[in-house]
């Protein structure tokens, strides 16, 4: 029994070392939004590089961030940015930004194409539109049939980067929501009723008559749901779409950090409620092999990795941000000295 | 294995006794522990939370993340008043069930609804919370609150506007999946109730009903209070089901139409991107306060079940 065991146990060492000699292991976690994309890009650049291997285990942005500072995983990842906080924590930490997400706006009511403009999109989430036929509503959508039905609203209950993302734009358009709500993973709603995750959302809009809500544009596209367009900072009124995401990333000056809020942002074509989804890596690796193999994935995302993003539904990001990525991800030294990306390139 | 001689095994059985006896002791005192640091842990995890609100923490009722302001009794009252609603319905279609399984039911179709009831309790809850949100929640909407409303919008309890998430849509749901519990906890109790027992009440002239009534039913009354306790708990505690039908808003409201939030339906929502030490804290400290209500429960269930088992033993 004893020298079963035992045998088994050799075995098993065995068997790991093996695996160790011939191949290396990156291990990521945090954000979900990306997830499906993430793990496309892992498995397209394991065919590339089959000595390489990734885990990442989605387990939410703040459980990433809390990993990444701990430094027990490689890489972690965001929907948002950290906060100065935060970043106190984990010194040398380095935002990628990877894809762009938004965030639209779905309802279940006889209007075909839903118009809404910041303040009527602010007054509907304070609670102060409570009926369709609302004239601010009304004036927003002219020549609409709008019934009168009440509005019941419909946001998430779980703290989510989503939620954030929606919160930080009411926050900017709208000094009320400013004051009385304002922008948070999880906020205090001053209405409606909470659903847990975009299919608790979207279960919620689409049974309820009268019924709007948030979900991601990924998750809406997927899933063909109803979505309302936003007058942008240009006085625009935009249907949600991917260029309309990525055009809001190229409205707005990025910080060397990448550390930026490009809900709102300027442009003739921008959806006004997006964002950067970022990987958190550290800008100088320790370890060597790992180190290296980061920073050359990290160049194939933000270069090859963007011809996969628009058919998962992920906004990709504008040149100007790639050019910038470049200098940064060139920067990035492993124990100390920077990586060739030569063979990258 | 070859049957060992008896005095070898005596001998052995002894030696195996004390070990067994170490061996479960090691175990019981493994649980104390476990519990022990859990809750130490959320203590401490809590810290920030407790000791900026101390006994307020309890007594708040603003939940406010991007304030920092942190109150617990949207929580306590939601998950109180949905527990109260499943026991209201809960216990006496389970006490009925369980009368009919035990006394009344035609013997061939007593196992059948055994295991019918059985089987709800193997449901998982996250079915339970679909069910509830696609089939129980339009129901109520459309037509059972509307017509509450009509009948009894005098009341507090059934005013508002009908929209079908809330405390009522969150207890009937608990009330269905705490049913299989209380009733086939409460027909074994039923069982321990001597036939004696019942056999002089009808001698004496007493129809079915009323041998029911005044000889089986005071003398379970022990035990169906502890199966209707371990329901309870099951209640307290249940997350899933709970959080797709409550509307997840933390308001205390005197409506059971209006939507409301539960203590294990906060944490699990927030608890993953909970964001400062604060947020965080707060939510460890709803769950001490959940595991404290918890915890009374259960002791209260199972005093009262030893209790019961006890009375029966005596009057066998």
């Amino acid at each position: 029994m004893m020298k079963t065991l035992r045998l088994a146990a050799l075995l098993a060492l065995a068997a790991l070392g093996s695996a160790r000699a011939d191949s290396l292991l990156i291990t990521g976690a945090g954000a979900t939004f990306p997830f499906p994309l993430y793990s496309k890009w892992f498995s397209d650049y394991n065919k590339l590089k089959p000595e390489l291997r990734f885990n990442y285990q989605s387990i939410g942005s703040g459980g990433g961030i809390q990993q990444i500072t701990a430094r027990t995983v490689d890489f972690g990842a965001s929907d948002a940015p950290l906060t100065d906080e935060e970043l106190a924590k984990a010194p040398g930490l380095q935002h990628v930004p990877t894809v762009l997400g938004a965030v639209v706006v779905t309802y279940q009511a006889p209007v075909a194409d839903l118009r809404l403009t910041p303040e009527t999109l602010a007054a509907l989430f304070l609670g102060e539109i409570t009926r369709w036929n609302d004239p601010r509503l009304a004036k927003d959508n002219p020549g609409a049939k709008l019934p009168d039905v009440p509005v019941t609203i419909v946001h998430r209950s779980d703290g989510s980067g989503t939620t954030a993302i929606f919160t930080d734009y009411l926050a900017k358009v709208s000094p009320a929501w400013k004051s009385k709500v304002g922008a948070g993973k999880s906020v205090k709603w001053p209405a409606g009723l909470g659903a847990k995750g975009n299919e608790g959302v979207t279960g919620l809009v689409k049974q309820t008559p009268g019924a709007l809500g948030y979900v991601e544009l990924a998750y809406a596209t997927q899933n063909k749901l109803a979505m309302a367009s936003l007058k942008n900072h240009d006085g625009h009124f935009v249907r949600p779409s991917l260029a309309a995401t990525s055009a809001a990333a190229a409205g707005v000056d990025v910080p060397p950090d990448y550390r930026v809020s490009i809900t709102d942002a300027r442009g003739a074509d921008a959806y006004p409620i997006a964002s950067f989804t970022y990987l958190l890596v550290y800008r100088d690796q320790q370890d060597k092999a790992k180190g290296e193999a980061l920073v050359h994935f990290l160049w194939w995302a933000v270069h090859d990795g963007q011809h996969t993003a628009p058919g998962l539904d992920y906004a990709p990001l504008p040149k100007p941000v790639v050019a910038q990525l470049e200098k940064t991800l060139a920067s990035i030294t492993v124990q100390g000295k920077p990586v060739s990306l030569a063979t990258s390139r | 294995m070859a049957p060992p001689r008896p005095p070898r095994a005596a001998a052995g059985g002894h030696a195996g006794d004390r070990l067994f006896a170490a061996v479960l002791t090691a175990l019981g005192g493994a649980v104390l522990l476990v519990v022990g640091v859990v809750v130490l842990e959320l203590y401490r995890v809590a810290q920030p939370a407790l000791a900026k609100g101390g006994l307020r923490f309890l007594l708040d009722r603003d939940w406010d993340p991007v304030l920092g302001s942190f109150g617990a009794l949207p929580f306590v009252y939601g998950t109180l008043v949905t527990s109260g609603v499943a026991l209201l319905v809960a216990v006496p279609v389970s006490v009925g069930l369980a009368l009919f399984l035990s006394e009344m039911g035609p013997p061939r179709l007593r196992p059948i609804v055994s295991f019918l009831i059985e089987t709800l309790a193997a449901i998982p809850s996250v079915v339970y919370g679909l069910w509830g949100l696609f089939v129980v929640v339009p129901l109520l909407r459309d037509h059972v609150e509307p017509a509450l409303g009509r009948a009894l919008g005098f009341l507090p309890l059934f005013r508002g506007a009908p929209i079908g998430l809330g405390y009522l849509a969150a207890g009937l749901l608990l009330a269905i999946m705490i049913l299989p519990t209380i009733s086939s906890v409460t027909s074994e109790v039923l069982k321990t109730v001597p036939s004696s027992l019942r056999e002089g009440a009808l001698a004496l002239g007493a129809t079915r009903w009323e041998a029911i009534r005044l000889a089986v039913l005071p003398y379970a009354r022990p035990g169906i209070l502890g199966a209707v306790l371990l329901g309870l708990g099951r209640a307290l505690g249940e997350t899933m089901a709970v959080t797709m039908v409550i509307g997840n808003a933390p308001e205390i409201s005197a409506s059971l139409f209006a939507p409301g939030y539960s203590l294990p339906a906060v944490i699990a929502n927030e608890f993953a991107e909970a964001s400062g030490a604060l947020h965080l804290g707060a939510l460890a400290g709803l769950a001490l306060v959940l595991f404290g209500l918890a915890l009374v429960m259960n002791s209260a269930a199972r005093l009262l079940v030893r209790l019961v088992a006890r009375g029966g033993r005596a009057a066998a």
